[in-house]
């Protein structure tokens, strides 16, 4: 989760106000939401992921269902391809997630029944980036149809993202295969401080003309988390067909909570509907966004200034929350037990760990454990 | 109330862990249990924060679907929540039936019951509605479920309690929480699950708990282990708001009392509705024994209605209800009861 630089968890100034306002609205009620969730929270987070001019929302041809955070949103979407999505209970359809990703992806498909998940070409530890070429390969020989997992932006854990190059090649042969895009968007806004940016490869596949599911989560970027505030967008090829995939989502959803948790959804829809509170958001999305960006380039200006061996670039290449710093088991195992800092196994750290007070600190322990441990 | 005091905490919104607000699953597990219960005190059991009543039953579904091998069918009583089916379906669990409402008497079929669970297999699941049953609003009475307890025992059953209307039923948590605690006083081991939706009023809220009843404090850890891997993957923790207003309640003495007296109320005026309900339909002049109006008991009621006589309803007086005769008795008001009365007796007579 976001912290401050002061270490500290940050509820966003306009989720303050917001909710102040909805304390003070004694016309609203705890009463059930739809079993889709709040229609203006639905078409609001959509609109964002999408975009205001976006072709498929003009064409009428755009779905939503606001679910339990990220999870239940890719939850969701899961249920519905492996009822009804190439063929009927297709649970062998094969199911691809990045090699590495967010461990629960896994289990999220695996619990909704696929049968077969599989991982595709991702990081490249030698040269600490994308393995594209692998990717390539990988997605040009699964089986057509099936299903890839596709992060939208500030991949979660490596924090590296295809350049739009990269997102174009990538769409070109999906199309080719027939594969199907489903986009986990848990940092827009919150990566680089600008929506569009963030949102650009999801944008770019539908105006490829893609189908694709795109799970948002507004834990981070609304600062969120405890009330579990998410939203699954279907784009499809017309409205026709988005319908008859709400309607059965509406099922999947009617099974699994009935209708959604109304608190969260009623911070964010009040939010973006106002031009005001909009902007407001906007700016406390920034101030996230550079903080972990000022990190980002702060911790790597520091390990080059100390000369650490190796390369450093990719501190500031990567995106998001978390990097890669490249450092091994070893190196890891000293910079918790010798140095008290603490980092996965895999060598990854949170960057919102870090502040002005503790940067030096950790650039120096992580020279250390570079120039003692091989 | 409770709101403003959390607000005024100005507390962060970090995640909750996966099983939810702990003082929330312990103040859900004593609501249900009783401070009193052995159960409760020596902590062989587990409760996790679940999205209501139906996420909540949907935990212990999947639960049973991938631990409780000797099983697959679960048993519901005919009629029973419409939702009940899909859920343990989706769950991938069978769905069997006992008898249970007799439409002759608008009653409970006591002995059509007590017939069929004394002939469910072994190790089969069945589901029990804790209080106010939904839809017929037909209760067993304490004799009654005293007599279910022991063949339920006796067949070697998994029973699953569906709680959703505690306190809302008779106004008293303790009388509405009686059967399921009564099966864990003869050594039943029982599943349950609450919602907070109408006892609370926090139906968008989303506020509710599954519980497992365990042999001992190991196995409710255990337990507890698996349930956090089946609701990862479902929406990795759960929503706070609805859950830490509860705990608050429950949690403040002064709150507490407060919310004992407003779940009375709402029981009350149900229950006054439909004492006012039979009156009126006394004083329209109806021949009919509408006994089973007040008999009934919760939200709903089964009026005994036939589809056609509905249809009329609906179409000469524009009162709505569902074909088999159901009604929301919290649709009632002083306001239209004698309405109600009068356009029921019109089909009637």
């Amino acid at each position: 989760a976001y912290r401050t630089d002061e270490g500290q968890p940050w509820v966003l100034p306009v989720v303050k106000k917001v909710e102040q306002m909805i304390a003070n609205d004694n016309s609203l009620n705890h009463e059930y939401l739809p079993i889709l969730g709040l229609p203006e929270f639905r078409a609001n987070a959509s609109r964002i992921a999408l975009g205001d001019d976006s072709p498929a929302i003009k064409e009428n041809r755009i779905g939503s269902v606001q679910a339990l955070g990220g999870t239940g949103a890719l939850r969701i979407g899961a249920e519905f391809l492996r009822r009804w999505y190439n063929g009927n209970n297709n649970t062998a359809t094969p199911v691809y997630v990045s090699a590495p990703t967010w461990e629960n992806h896994n289990s999220v498909f695996v619990d909704a029944g696929f049968k077969d998940i599989r991982t595709y070409h991702y990081w490249d530890a030698a040269k600490r980036g994308l393995d594209l070429q692998g990717l390539l390969n990988d997605m040009e020989q699964a089986p057509e149809f099936s299903i890839f997992i596709l992060h939208a932006c500030a991949h979660n854990p490596t924090g590296t993202d295809p350049t739009p190059d990269q997102w174009k090649q990538i769409a070109a042969v999906m199309k080719r295969r027939c594969l199907f895009p489903f986009f986990d968007s848990a940092y827009q806004g919150f990566a680089s401080g600008s929506l569009d940016k963030d949102a650009w490869a999801v944008r770019y596949f539908v105006s490829e003309g893609f189908e694709l599911f795109c799970a948002q989560s507004f834990s981070k970027n609304f600062g969120l988390y405890n009330e579990r505030v998410g939203n699954l967008t279907v784009v499809g090829k017309d409205a026709d067909n988005v319908q008859r995939v709400l309607s059965q989502m509406e099922k999947i959803v009617r099974t699994t909570w009935s209708n959604p948790p109304s608190q969260g959804a009623r911070i964010v829809a009040t939010t973006l509907a106002s031009p005001q509170l909009f902007a407001e958001w906007y700016e406390n999305v920034k101030t996230m966004a550079d903080r972990v960006l000022l990190m980002r380039s702060e911790l790597r200006s520091r390990l080059e200034s100390l000369g650490t061996p190796g390369t450093w670039n990719h501190i500031t290449d990567q995106i998001g929350m978390f990097s890669f710093t490249g450092l091994n088991p070893k190196q890891v195992e000293y910079m918790i037990k010798e140095k008290h800092i603490y980092l996965m196994a895999s060598g990854r750290i949170n960057m919102c760990g870090l502040t002005t007070k503790n940067l030096d600190y950790v650039a120096k322990s992580i020279h250390e454990a570079v120039t003692k441990i091989q | 109330q409770a709101e403003a005091m959390i607000a005024s905490k100005k507390m962060d919104k970090e995640y909750l862990p996966i099983g939810g607000l702990a003082d929330f699953t312990r103040a859900s597990a004593e609501l249900a249990l009783g401070e009193n219960s052995e159960a409760f005190k020596s902590g062989r059991y587990v409760t996790v924060q679940g999205i209501s009543g139906t996420g909540s039953l949907r935990i212990g579904a999947n639960f049973l679907q991938r631990f409780f091998k000797a099983g697959r069918d679960v048993y519901l009583p005919k009629p029973s929540w419409g939702n009940h089916t899909p859920i343990f379906r989706d769950a991938g669990l069978q769905l069997q039936s006992y008898r249970y409402y007799d439409p002759r008497t608008c009653s409970l079929d006591f002995a059509g019951a007590m017939d069929d669970i004394a002939r469910i297999p072994e190790k089969s699941i069945i589901l029990l509605h804790a209080c106010a049953h939904n839809p017929t609003g037909v209760d067993p009475r304490q004799e009654q479920w005293k007599e279910l307890a022991a063949t339920v025992k006796k067949r070697n059953l998994l029973v699953y309690f569906d709680m959703a209307y505690q306190g809302f039923a008779s106004g008293d948590i303790n009388r509405d929480a009686w059967a399921v605690r009564h099966f864990i006083e003869q050594g039943i081991n029982v599943l349950l699950s609450q919602s907070y939706a109408k006892n609370m009023g926090l139906y968008g809220e989303r506020a509710g708990a599954f519980t497992v009843i365990c042999s001992d404090a190991e196995e409710a850890k255990r337990v507890e282990s698996q349930l956090k891997i089946l609701i990862r993957p479902m929406y990795s923790n759960p929503p706070l708001n609805g859950a830490r207003i509860a705990a608050t309640i429950l949690n403040t003495p002064e709150l507490r009392k407060e919310w004992l007296v407003e779940v009375k109320g709402m029981a009350d005026r149900i229950i006054g509705m439909r004492t006012q309900l039979v009156s009126n339909l006394k004083k329209e002049g109806s021949s009919h024994n509408w006994q089973h109006i007040t008999d009934q008991i919760g939200m709903f009621c089964f009026t005994g209605l036939k589809p056609d006589q509905v249809d009329r309803l609906t179409k000469e007086f524009s009162i709505y209800m569902t074909k088999d005769g159901r009604i929301s008795v919290a649709g009632v008001t002083s306001g239209n009861v004698a309405y109600l009365a009068h356009a029921i007796h019109q089909v009637t007579k």
